[in-house]
């Protein structure tokens, strides 16, 4: 089992991001995602910035891959997801079916990313024979629905030609919409955002009127109100998973790449107070098993 | 420019028909569409009856197989294909691959709609989706007008847009907060805030209605209590209780009918499968004066204050908005 550490899915600046990476590059991580995937407006790092930044992790030996916006609504969008696409360098991370689109057509492989509605083994099939490599899977699949997937797989014969990667630890991404959250929370239109983004760089807290964390808002995109952690649940991903992501909000990201391969190695175990791991046990995502 | 309406119910699809919807669209009794609540949808019994009362007025019927198949069943999804073409219906409407993919190559002279729930939201996208023969595309309710526009110009695929109803602020087929609150995801279950999660008490600090036993919201008296819609309530962010997400309210584009009409929008879809016969008549009943009223004489055409009183009636909170077609609402 290989880790791999997600894009930075909050809108942080240049300087935490480099140096957020500097960590990373000497890390023991294997794979590592770059790049933009919730808002086309945050631009502290322009589409040349990742790149070096994909040039410099590489030399280090990462397997690096850049990841793509999820939603696209401007037509200004699309002309970038083009660019980002066909980089030339750097794999990338299809986070909506337009990208898909366009790395096919190109004949670039990629990796379908959890944004894709991909739940069966009928649809992998399709996307396999479109170039997709590796899969991330939807953050609400469960280990179940992943044993039946694998078993559906291996029925019409493609068990074998993709990774599968799922989300081990971090805020997890719901939903997206057209409206910011952010921007409204402040009382401003999305059109004067303003980049406030960049003043929560964890993300904005929404909480039951009775103080129980329920969400997180980032921008367009609406997170888990806590932190899902699938450390305790390493074993039972054996011969299920190939990659476990590790998605930042923070330089303790880096952390957690050491403790998941400590526990992968002894298979201790942690508490998860004030963690979740619903969704692969089938249940509420939100809530945790011991 | 056509009218589509939903039905819940074949006493639904029966008064959509009479009040003048040119089309019609419904689930069947199961987990393949996105509205499986108990108590709604057509057997094979009342879809037949649908279809023949449709068809004998020439009207037509789109049968929405818009879940996600599972690993483990998706025959299941293919049956529901195989059925919507066995029983003569004239569309289906699918978002997920498989269905797409099994629809394509089991019946490929069935029209096919791309649901909302692909969440197809550019050309790219849409391109995509043509390997399968799709000829319309629903749109998800995330574009701004412009961007509908923009769309209908770059593409020579039929698009469709949501004309009035309930209001999803999140781009459809792309949301887990129910499953993340519920553990039933609307891809796969096919229901956002199942009924059977909801619960309401009366306390000392008001009316409070749950899901899952989470506080979605508390009203004080005389408060308009609606369902709890996770995304709807009201909650806590840094200690301003709050519409975090959004407000109550539903979709009304009447006052865009000209222009929907003028970049060649090929229908209008009125949302609420869930809701009753009486709100498919009086909704269906509003739009087709409507539209009647713009193809008479676009130029002319003013919303009447009936609709609109109308429509508001039968909206969430009684609350209209033009929702991601006006850039400010964003």
């Amino acid at each position: 089992m290989k880790f791999s550490m997600g894009n930075i899915q909050f809108y942080w600046d240049k300087e935490s991001t480099s140096d957020f990476y500097q960590k990373v590059a000497d890390s023991s991580v294997e794979h590592v995602y770059l790049g933009e995937s919730v808002c086309s407006k945050r631009r502290e790092l322009r589409l040349s910035d990742w790149l070096d930044m994909g040039r410099e992790l590489s030399k280090k030996g990462k397997s690096v891959v850049l990841s793509s916006l999820a939603l696209l609504e401007a037509k200004s969008e699309l002309a970038t997801l083009k660019k980002v696409c066909l980089n030339g360098e750097l794999e990338v991370e299809a986070n909506d079916f337009g990208a898909v689109e366009i790395l096919s057509e190109a004949k670039v492989p990629f990796v379908a990313g959890a944004a894709l509605n991909i739940y069966n083994q009928h649809d992998l099939k399709v996307l396999l024979d479109r170039g997709m490599t590796r899969w991330v899977a939807p953050v609400e699949l469960s280990r179940d629905w992943l044993i039946n997937l694998s078993k559906g797989c291996e029925d019409i014969g493609i068990k074998d030609k993709f990774e599968t990667e799922v989300y081990g630890y971090g805020y997890l991404s719901l939903a997206y919409s057209a409206r910011c959250f952010t921007a409204r929370s402040e009382d401003r239109p999305k059109d004067q955002c303003n980049l406030c983004c960049i003043k929560y760089p964890e993300g904005r807290k929404i909480d039951s009127q009775e103080g129980l964390e329920l969400f997180r808002m980032n921008g367009i995109q609406t997170m888990s109100g806590t932190i899902q952690n699938l450390i305790n649940d390493l074993p039972s991903m054996e011969g299920l998973v190939d990659i476990v992501r590790i998605s930042p909000h923070s330089l303790e990201a880096v952390e957690w790449v050491k403790k998941f391969r400590n526990a992968l190695e002894d298979k201790s175990r942690i508490s998860l107070d004030g963690f979740c791991n619903g969704y692969w046990h089938k249940i509420e995502g939100m809530k945790a098993i011991q | 420019m056509e009218l589509l309406s939903p039905a819940g119910s074949l006493p639904a699809l029966k008064a959509a028909v009479d009040e003048g919807a040119d089309a019609i669209y419904l689930g069947l009794k199961d987990d393949t569409n996105a509205r499986h609540f108990a108590g709604l949808n057509f057997t094979n019994k009342t879809m037949t009856q649908g279809i023949n009362y449709a068809h004998d007025r020439n009207r037509r019927v789109h049968v929405a197989v818009n879940t996600f198949a599972h690993p483990n069943r998706s025959q299941a999804w293919f049956d529901a294909v195989k059925k919507t073409h066995d029983m003569g219906a004239d569309v289906l409407i699918a978002s997920n691959i498989a269905v797409l993919e099994y629809a394509a190559t089991h019946y490929p002279e069935l029209e096919l709609h791309l649901s909302v729930q692909a969440a197809a939201t550019n050309v790219a996208a849409i391109n995509f989706f043509k390997q399968f023969g799709v000829k319309r595309v629903v749109l998800p309710r995330v574009l701004s007008y412009q961007q509908v526009a923009n769309l209908a110009q770059d593409s020579d695929i039929e698009l469709e847009v949501f004309a009035f109803g309930s209001l999803c602020i999140m781009a459809e087929g792309r949301c887990y907060l129910s499953s993340y609150m519920t553990g039933e995801s609307p891809n796969t279950v096919g229901a956002c805030s199942p009924a059977k999660f909801v619960r309401w008490e009366e306390t000392n600090q008001g009316l409070e209605s749950r899901l899952n036993d989470v506080l979605i919201d508390r009203f004080s008296e005389g408060e308009n209590a609606g369902y709890p819609t996770l995304c709807k309530g009201r909650f806590n962010v840094e200690g301003d209780i709050t519409h975090a997400l959004e407000e109550p309210t539903s979709l009304n584009t009447l006052s865009l009918l000209p222009q929907l009409n003028n970049i060649g929008i090929s229908a209008l879809k009125i949302e609420g499968r869930q809701r009753s016969p009486a709100y498919t008549r009086q909704v269906t009943k509003t739009w087709r004066a409507a539209i009647d009223a713009m193809k008479k004489s676009p130029g002319e055409f003013q919303v009447q204050d009936e609709w609109n009183k109308c429509l508001s009636a039968l909206s969430e909170g009684s609350q209209t908005t033009l929702g991601a077609y006006e850039r400010t609402w964003q």
